[in-house]
């Protein structure tokens, strides 16, 4: 059996956590150079080129992309022939954490008690979502997730009779509403089906598909063609002061639900989707 | 597209007659951040009758709370935050006598009325772009509520910081009318 010492997990996600606030993936680069081009708004090409020259001094000078370098999503593939050593792999995970956002000089904000509101000060406990799969590797993903995309993101639980349609409107009034505050042009994750719970989750994993990568169903892929269209066609534009590129790309995910159910998570991300992986 | 205006705080109510929504400008100067929990202290200190530890006659706010400054650097990457959590305290700023803020996103009904009754203007940066803007700033120092860490009030001196009037005195809005103006009707 294939062993794996968690001291290689941490140092693993202390990377992960420190390239994604830096260093863009070269499909957001490719994604936000087709806007720039595609965007008739001067204005809005000149937020685009200002985004570029961002995305180059952040991987240049290591400085983060955004100040908001969010709190850490991880999402963990954990190899069912794979045996753990050297300690517990959540602890493993979260000491990646606080070690990345000390050594990376990222900003802490996390609050523990979500009411009390003390910054716990080292951007722990980050939110894992775990998954235990065939074989022996393990697959550590790092999304640091904003709050101004966060915020506008929401799920709403669809009577089956509203089908596509009602499904439709509400993405796009998730997105009209949100307006300038997600940072656009965004990508928009959308999870659709199982139970509420599971259509967030999977509006959160749809995020971190490469953008501009093809839904393989050809049908979602339509919709997903469909609804960039509808989006693009609000007006909002890059960082919402007019123009034609308000979404970079929408992801959708879907799981068979329950015969009374359709429920419809809207997932906001902005335009630098930052997100590092890792197969160990 | 129009050249941007340059503009030097302290602002005057002169300088701010001559902004409409859509215009892109460069601030060079003086500013001073502040995000939820300086805005209700100071909100606080106003309710009690007591001064402000910092003057806000025709100064602009900026919301922002950077990433720590690595060593050798003045700051880390410190672009805009959101700016309608601080809608609920804005007008009673405004009531101060300050006269712009810096931000993103949509601000409230009563913040925009408080824009045109005190004559101040609403600014958008470059959500995002906080490695970008973070060469903007020349120097940083904290002059109110240090105990805040990166939420305390700092005076920025910064060159060419880039921003778009968003809201004017005159009831103009970039986040509207931009909008309107791109929006494809079916």
């Amino acid at each position: 059996m294939r062993t794996l010492d968690c001291q290689i997990v941490t140092e693993v996600t202390s990377r992960l956590c420190r390239e994604a606030n830096f260093v863009l993936e070269p499909d957001v680069i490719s994604a936000l150079g087709k806007a720039r081009d595609d965007e008739i708004s001067t204005t809005g090409k000149d937020i685009l080129e200002k985004l570029h020259e961002n995305a180059a001094i952040a991987a240049r000078d290591r400085i983060p992309i955004c100040q908001d370098t969010g709190i850490a999503v991880v999402f963990v593939e954990v190899g069912q022939e794979l045996r753990l050593t050297g300690g517990s792999l959540e602890e493993a995970i979260t000491a990646g954490v606080r070690d990345g956002y000390a050594r990376g000089f990222l900003r802490k904000s996390v609050v523990g008690d979500p009411l009390v509101r003390k910054n716990t000060g080292d951007n722990t406990p980050p939110v894992i979502h775990w998954r235990l799969v065939p074989g022996d590797r393990l697959k550590i993903s790092v999304l640091p997730k904003g709050a101004g995309s966060e915020n506008m993101s929401a799920l709403k639980m669809l009577k089956p009779a509203e089908g596509l349609e009602g499904a439709k409107q509400f993405i796009l009034d998730t997105v009209s509403a949100a307006g300038p505050n997600p940072c656009p042009p965004l990508v928009v994750g959308v999870g659709i089906g199982g139970t509420m719970e599971k259509a967030a989750l999977l509006a959160k994993e749809a995020l971190l598909r490469p953008v501009g990568a093809k839904n393989p169903d050809p049908e979602l892929a339509a919709l997903e063609d469909a609804l960039v269209a509808s989006i693009n066609q609000l007006g909002i534009g890059p960082m919402g002061l007019g123009g034609r590129v308000t979404a970079l790309a929408v992801h959708v995910l879907v799981f068979p639900t329950h015969i009374a159910s359709l429920p419809v998570a809207v997932n906001l991300n902005c335009h630098a989707v930052r997100h590092k992986t890792a197969v160990l | 597209m129009l050249e941007p205006v340059r503009i030097t705080p302290p602002l005057t109510g002169e300088a701010v007659s001559g902004l409409r929504a859509g215009m892109r400008v460069l601030i060079s100067g003086k500013l001073l951040t502040a995000r939820d929990a300086a805005h209700k202290k100071m909100v606080a200190l106003l309710e009690k009758g007591e001064e402000l530890p910092v003057s806000l006659t025709d100064q602009i706010i900026y919301y922002v709370g950077p990433s720590p400054a690595p060593p050798g650097r003045v700051i880390g990457a410190c672009g805009p935050t959101t700016s309608g959590r601080m809608d609920v305290y804005t007008p009673a700023l405004l009531a101060q006598g300050l006269r712009g803020m810096i931000g993103k996103g949509f601000r409230s009904p009563e913040v925009l009325q408080a824009l045109q009754a005190h004559h101040a203007v609403y600014f958008g940066a470059v959500g995002g772009a906080g490695a970008l803007l973070s060469k903007c700033v020349q120097s940083a120092r904290v002059v109110a509520y240090p105990e805040l860490g990166p939420e305390a009030v700092y005076e920025l001196t910064v060159s060419d910081f880039p921003a778009v009037v968003i809201n004017d005195i005159y009831g103009g809005d970039l986040y509207r009318d931009g909008r309107r103006q791109y929006a494809v009707h079916k």
